[in-house]
């Protein structure tokens, strides 16, 4: 009865174990595959500066489908998934050329996403503290003028895309915007925040009023996360991507 | 002289039956058309440009660093002009005469012109447009960014469809596929690409 009691514990054991391992490493092959990021919030949470729909839709599809993309280009190159997406954008020209531009679109698609969601929470929106506001005040003079740079940046942005605060390699301060799904890091610049200029971002509430949108979305702008974000990018400027532990990075 | 905005070739509900709505032509023709037009003239007024036929303000702006902002406010006032002619009302169905013929001997035939289309205007990721161009006596699919356009690859421009999100948003939200099918079947005006072909001839 000893002897069945310890051979039914060390079945069970290896049952364990090897459950273990199946749901530490689940289908070998797909293991790095990228998976969407559930929204941190309800898609009514950031109303009246952006509406249910809209990020329903942005969330469910639009970011959805820069996955489904990502992947398949991911999927042709197994060794690719090996490497964060944020060190694939890093790093395009190591990346195959014929899934470059594709992992340049939905990679830049997918990381941009994933950021945008974290930095806007529902009743957000207030001003900086800590380092952050003191490095806005001494590089723009006052958060105001930093408002008003951003915002025109964003404007200015013919086309699809994002506008950004980034930190460049000497932890400096500044605002770009990129064109389509173009991150930051694709030029060596870390991103603090992003606004998604393509109208699919603000259409349906904002029609072509593009400015009105870039002034409401203060309202959510979610402060702590982005303190978070400019307090890990220190870290960033003398070493690669994947040094960088920041709360939003487990994609 | 300054430009203006070419009036819409039809009323602004009259695509309603074929799902582009008075809603969406409200936003596309009476903002953002209107927007390119305002904003060409603001910044061409006083200059040599304001007198340019806008095809060569177009030529003369691209690729000039100085002028980024002139060539996309003038090619997308063309554009959007030239995409409103590429529908009408009870549009789609199929080419006929020399056109259709042309669409057999270079593109392999109707169907593959619509799948060449199809993807074309797809896969221009962000903002653009999809073409059916005249490019050195051939016929050919393109597609380009923004506001960029064949007239500055020497090619003539037959045919156009609007794959910015605000062309499609309002009615079709991110479903752009629908969009393309939908213009192909119910809206596009293939008697206009025949004009603009017997024109190069």
């Amino acid at each position: 009865m000893k002897k069945f009691v310890q051979s039914l514990m060390s079945g069970l054991a290896i049952a364990l174990i090897t459950s273990m391992v199946f749901t530490a490493f689940p289908a070998t092959s797909s293991a790095a595959l990228v998976q969407l990021p559930p929204l941190p919030y309800d898609y009514a949470a950031l109303a009246p500066s952006i509406d249910a729909e809209t990020m329903q839709l942005h969330h469910d599809k639009h970011h959805a489908g820069y996955i489904t993309n990502l992947n398949a280009a991911l999927e042709k190159y197994p060794a690719l998934q090996n490497q964060s997406v944020e060190s694939l954008l890093q790093n395009l020209d190591q990346v195959p050329e014929d899934v470059r531009k594709a992992i340049q679109n939905n990679g830049g698609g997918h990381v941009n996403h994933s950021m945008f969601w974290t930095i806007m929470k529902p009743d957000g929106g207030g001003q900086p503290t800590g380092t952050l506001a003191t490095a806005i005040q001494s590089t723009f003079g006052s958060y105001e003028a930093f408002q008003e740079k951003f915002e025109k940046a964003g404007l200015s942005q013919f086309g699809s895309g994002w506008v950004w605060l980034v930190t460049n390699p000497q932890n400096q301060l500044q605002i770009i915007s990129t064109a389509n799904q173009d991150n930051p890091l694709m030029q060596g610049l870390y991103p603090i925040m992003g606004n998604d200029v393509w109208e699919h971002a603000y259409y349906l509430t904002y029609r072509n009023r593009r400015a009105d949108y870039l002034k409401g979305w203060w309202n959510v702008a979610n402060w702590d996360e982005i303190e978070k974000r400019f307090v890990s990018s220190a870290n960033y400027s003398s070493a690669n991507y994947n040094s960088v532990n920041y709360s939003s990075a487990n994609y | 002289m300054a430009f203006t905005q070419s009036p819409l070739p039809y009323d602004p509900g009259a695509l309603e039956a074929h799902n582009m709505s008075a809603r969406t032509f409200e936003f596309h023709y009476g903002k953002h058309h209107a927007a390119y037009v305002t904003n060409l003239n603001n910044l061409v007024k006083d200059t040599p440009m304001a007198d340019m036929p806008i095809e060569e303000v177009i030529k003369t702006s691209f690729g000039d660093a100085d002028k980024v902002g002139i060539f996309n406010n003038a090619a997308q006032v063309w554009n959007h002009t030239f995409f409103w002619s590429s529908m009408k009302p009870d549009g789609g169905g199929t080419p006929t005469g020399d056109l259709a013929a042309k669409i057999d001997s270079d593109l392999g035939g109707f169907d593959k012109l619509k799948e060449a289309f199809k993807t074309a205007a797809a896969t221009q990721f962000g903002s653009g447009w999809a073409w059916l161009v005249l490019d050195n006596g051939a016929l050919k699919v393109t597609k380009t960014g923004n506001a960029e356009n064949p007239l500055v690859h020497g090619q003539t421009p037959l045919l156009t469809l609007d794959v910015w999100e605000h062309a499609y948003y309002v009615d079709f939200q991110n479903r752009r596929p629908d969009f393309i099918s939908n213009y192909l079947d119910q809206l596009v005006n293939w008697d206009f690409a025949a004009q603009n072909l017997a024109a190069c001839s």
